[in-house]
This record gives C-alpha cells, structure tokens and sequence, in this order.
C-alpha cells in the first residue's frame, strides 16, 4: 500500500519533472543550441535527484558533507541548470543566459562558474571516474554523503567507463550510485546501429556492480530504487540504475528521434512543445 | 645502492613523497600499476589510506584523481611521461586543468632516458604538450637533490595542475641538498658576458661540461637552470639577451614546443638575439645507450662549443 503522504511526493515530484522539462526547452530555445532530447529522458531521474533525494544545501553550495552529484553526460545540462534554478542556487532568469557570453552557465557545465555543479564535464567517458575519487575520499574520510553519477548509455562505448566500474567495485563504493539514460539514442543514429551495448544489465552485474533495471520515467520506481539503495547500506558494491527512458520524453514530435539530440526547437515547435508538456498543477 | 656521482630523480621523487605524506595527511598517490619502477612503493606501505593504484588505467587516474582533488585531496598521479602527458591527456585538461585542481602529475621516463626501453617508452613530446594547456605548470628538474626540492615545492609552494618531470636512469649530482628551488624562478650557475647557455632537466650535466669547457677558451657563459619551462621566467631571458650576444638551449625533448621554443617566443618578440636550439630533431628513439641516442640528435658537449662559436662568429679553437 502506497501511503497518502507518498502519493503526494510522487504527485509533487512528476510536477516538478513537468517544471524541469518547460525550463529545459524555455532555456534550450532562448540559446538556439543545445541538447533537448538527452535532457528530456533525464527529467524524472534528476527531478527526484535534486527534489528529493540529495542531501544538498543551495545556501552552502560547497558544504562538505553534502551528496556529491557528477553530470557525466555534460551536454545534458540544461536538465541541471533547470534544477538548480529551481532549487534556489542561482535566480532562476538566469536560465536565459544559457551558452551566452559571460553566462555561468557555459555550453557544458563549469564548475567554476556555476554554483551547484561539483565537477566540470562534457567530454563523455570521463565523469564516472571523477565520481569514483570522491566516493573514495568519503570513504576515506569515514564521511556518509553519497556520490551520484548519470551516464549515458552511448557513453558508456567509451572505454574509460568500464575503467572506472573495475576501479569502484576493487575499492567497494558502496556509496556510488551509478544511473544509466538509457534512451537508446546517440548523436548519429540509435546505439544499436551506432556500437551495440549489448546487455547492459549484465555488463555491470559481471564487472561487480549490483544492478537494478527501472522505468526511467516512473517516479515511484525512481524512489523505489534509491530507496532499495538506502536499505543496502554497507552492501560494498557500487550501485548501478539501468533507467530505460525515452529520448525526448514529453514532446511527442521529439521523442525517440535522433535529430533532437542536439537541436533547438523553433518558435512553432516550441510552443507546440510546451503545449504538450501541459499546465502546470 | 647509492651512488657518489648521481642517483636517478625518480629516487629523488619517492623520497620526497615519504616525506611529504608524513606532513600532509591529504595527499594521495595514484599510481596506474607502475608504482615500483615510479618509487612509489616507499610511499604505499607508509601510507595505505593515501595510497589508490587504479590498474593500467591512465585516463581513470586522471579522473579519479580530479574526484579526490574536489573533497580536498593533493594527489600525485604517477605514471611514465609519455602514458602521463599522452594517455590521459584529455582527461587532465578538462578534469584537472579547466576547472584548475590542485593535482600534480608527476612522471618517471621523461625524455630519451628509458634508453634501452626504446621509442615507446621514451617521452619526448611531453613539456611542450602540456605547456599549451591552460593554467598548467611544467617542470623538469635537472638532479636529484632539484627533484627532490622542487617536488617538495610542488606540493607545498604551489596550487593548482603541475606536470613533473623524472628520468629513469642515474644522473649526476649537480646541487647540493641545502640548494633551495622555486617553481617558475631559474637558478643562475654562472654569470658571464659572451654566451647564454639555457638548460631544462637532466642534460643541465652536459651544460655544465661545456661551460667549463667554453670558459677554458676564453669564452665568458651565463648558465641558466630553467627548470620550470612553464610558466616561464621571462626576466631570466631578458636578461640573457641584454648581457650576453646569443642564446643556447638544450633539452632532453623534441626541439619542437619544449624550453627552446618557449626561449625563442621570448627572442622574437624582444629581438636583439639568436637562439640556438639543440634537442631531439623530430624524431623517434631507438633502443639504445642514453649517451648514444643525444649524440645521435647532438645532444653534446661538443654541439654546444660549435652553436657558440656561430653565434659569437668566430671559430673556437683547441
């Protein structure tokens, strides 16, 4: 039985998905560049990240203690900036200087720039790597925060993935949540004609990871899952989400097109889209 | 086994970090499965929760080494200098080096000195790949006791990416162990008014020999220990061009993009003087001598004494 006060946080948290995907596409138009489709599979996900799940401080970005969160597919950054706008960590028309001159919000995310981001990224492969330093520095220094990382599934063709997997399970970061956007899309065509991944669940389940396979775009099975990851505690295996989504997810003439992975939506496409997302309750 | 006449820097390199661990409890080696021969071993036994050897995995070091370097760690990824300064390239310029962290990047078999090794192992491309990415430093000390000093200033004189050269073979003592360095300021061997003579990393010894050399024939040199090559100390060749009628470089490193291209950028844009560059000519290395492979790219003693006598214009006789 779902409980009432339950119910309300799976309503509360699909209607801030629902603010995160306007922003991303408000944003996304604004700039005329960007990566809509990547940042549409990943709302659900980071709506119940930064909504719920981190332990965060927007008045004390650099907290210490805080959950670490590592975008390691950079180029979907309108997705964080959208939440980190929302969450109060920079006034939210800032979002209207996404990839302009003098922005903090660069084309891929910069730590130095934007409150909020805990490591700079955008060249793929190489997030996962920087979330297992500071998982093991947690470790290290007996501290309990966690260490989240989105990848992406065409990502994870970059060798150093797997590098960094055999590095988080030989030093047991139980504190390391690993989330794939499974969206099944890259730049250039699916992944499956692009470089297959074959089975991903297995993939990291074989490398030492424990693995659970998830609706990316269902709330209750997203908190569910960190959920299971909580009761875990001391388990010594990183944790791995294999989220199955949609690219594009929520603008129906976006979804599951290749084209849409870095392009913007023009005035008739953007109104249409935002149409489609719906009003906001 | 310790020697009388040199000792490899890389020995000088494992020293330091003993050293270095015991006073902060923040820094951390990260070695990629080649921490014996990088004399990081001392190191790992001494210091187990600074110690993280991520396997024949550079471009994960470079990663896992950013992660840590956010939570406040120092690490010191060590490698060899072509896996170091090529492997993980990439990742140490958008992890380490745009978002400036605090990581050092400290590499054994720099240069021609993995001589037996061959072209695989031998980096020679190093300095100048790493001296045009943004904010990071590049040094190459010449001698044990300078490795050993400046890897010290390194971690505790210095905040930011920072590349650090060793060899791996035994090189001569040239500083004493109370010399003291600092990362970015030449140290000045000799004054003199008729040639400069500029040196980064362990060829400093040939320098040496063919200033005394020089100076037995009536030749007045300015000897310059150019250990940081980046950001370079410009004063330092300023002044070389006001007081002296030519300019020398030599290095363990392409002539492409190393110290004497940073001397010559110098040069150009000051005028009044002439470089001479000598170093490996576009080339790759062999298996073989130490000695052999600078000779083959006149990495020499007698090389020198020749580029002063042109740029003095005159013939330097016996």
């Amino acid at each position: 039985m779902t409980s009432p006060t339950e119910l309300q946080m799976n309503a509360h948290l699909e209607t801030m998905a629902q603010k995160l995907r306007k922003t991303i596409l408000t944003m996304i138009h604004q700039a005329a560049s960007g990566h809509p489709g990547g940042s549409l599979s990943a709302a659900d996900i980071v709506a119940v990240l930064y909504f719920e799940e981190l332990r965060i401080n927007p008045q004390q970005p650099q907290w210490p203690d805080r959950d670490r969160f590592v975008l390691s597919k950079g180029h979907v950054c309108p997705v964080l900036y959208s939440a980190l706008a929302l969450r109060g960590y920079f006034p939210m028309d800032v979002i209207y200087t996404l990839r302009k001159e003098g922005s903090m919000l660069q084309g891929h995310p910069d730590m130095k720039r934007c409150p909020g981001i805990d490591i700079s990224t955008g060249s793929l492969g190489q997030g996962l790597s920087v979330a297992v330093g500071m998982a093991i520095a947690g470790k290290r220094d007996k501290k309990d925060y966690r260490v989240y990382c989105l990848i992406g599934d065409g990502e994870s063709q970059e060798g150093q993935i797997w590098e960094a997997v055999m590095s988080a399970v030989k030093y047991q970061l139980d504190n390391l949540i690993i989330i794939v956007d499974n969206n099944g899309l890259q730049n250039d065509d699916t992944c499956d004609v692009v470089m297959p991944l074959g089975d991903l669940e297995a993939k990291f389940a074989a490398f030492g990871c424990s693995v659970q396979t998830i609706d990316g775009h269902s709330i209750p099975q997203i908190r569910a899952a960190f959920s299971a990851i909580r009761k875990a505690e001391n388990s010594s295996k990183p944790h791995c989400i294999i989220a199955k989504t949609v690219k594009g997810k929520g603008v129906s003439f976006m979804e599951n097109v290749v084209a849409w992975h870095g392009s913007a939506p023009n005035q008739q496409q953007f109104d249409l889209a935002i149409r489609e997302i719906g009003e906001i309750q | 086994m310790r020697s009388t006449h040199g000792l490899p820097t890389r020995e000088a390199y494992g020293k330091a970090l003993v050293e270095l661990g015991a006073r902060h409890p923040n820094l951390y080696v990260i070695d990629a499965d080649i921490g014996r021969s990088c004399k990081t071993t001392e190191f790992m036994h001494m210091y187990p929760d600074q110690y993280v050897n991520v396997g024949i995995a550079e471009q994960n070091a470079a990663g896992v080494a950013a992660g840590l370097a956010t939570c406040g760690k120092l690490p010191f990824i060590t490698t060899y200098a072509v896996f170091g300064s090529m492997r993980m390239l990439e990742q140490v310029r958008q992890e380490i080096c745009y978002p400036n962290l605090n990581v050092k990047i400290a590499c054994s078999h720099g240069g021609l000195t993995p001589a037996n090794d061959g072209a695989s192992h031998q980096g020679i491309e190093d300095l100048g790949i790493y001296r045009t990415i943004p904010q990071m430093t590049v040094v190459a000390p010449a001698d044990y006791y300078s490795a050993y000093a400046l890897t010290i200033a390194a971690a505790e004189r210095h905040i930011g990416p920072l590349y650090i050269r060793f060899t791996r073979d035994a090189t001569p003592f040239i500083y004493q162990p109370e010399d003291t360095f600092e990362i970015g300021k030449t140290k000045i061997l000799s004054e003199g008014d008729d040639i400069t003579i500029i040196s980064s990393g362990v060829v400093l010894s040939i320098a040496l020999k063919a200033k005394e050399e020089l100076q037995r024939k009536g030749i007045s040199v300015r000897l310059i220990d150019m250990h940081t090559i980046k950001p370079l100390d410009i004063v330092a060749v300023e002044n070389s061009i006001a007081t002296t009628k030519g300019i020398i470089t030599i290095e363990d490193h392409s002539i492409y993009n190393g110290l004497g291209s940073a001397v010559s950028e110098i040069v150009a844009q000051k005028g009044k003087s002439k470089v001479a560059i000598i170093g490996i000519r576009d080339r790759f290395g062999e298996s073989a001598p130490y000695e052999r492979l600078l000779a083959k790219n006149d990495i020499t003693v007698e090389e020198i004494i020749n580029q002063a006598g042109q740029l003095l214009g005159k013939e330097i006789k016996e």
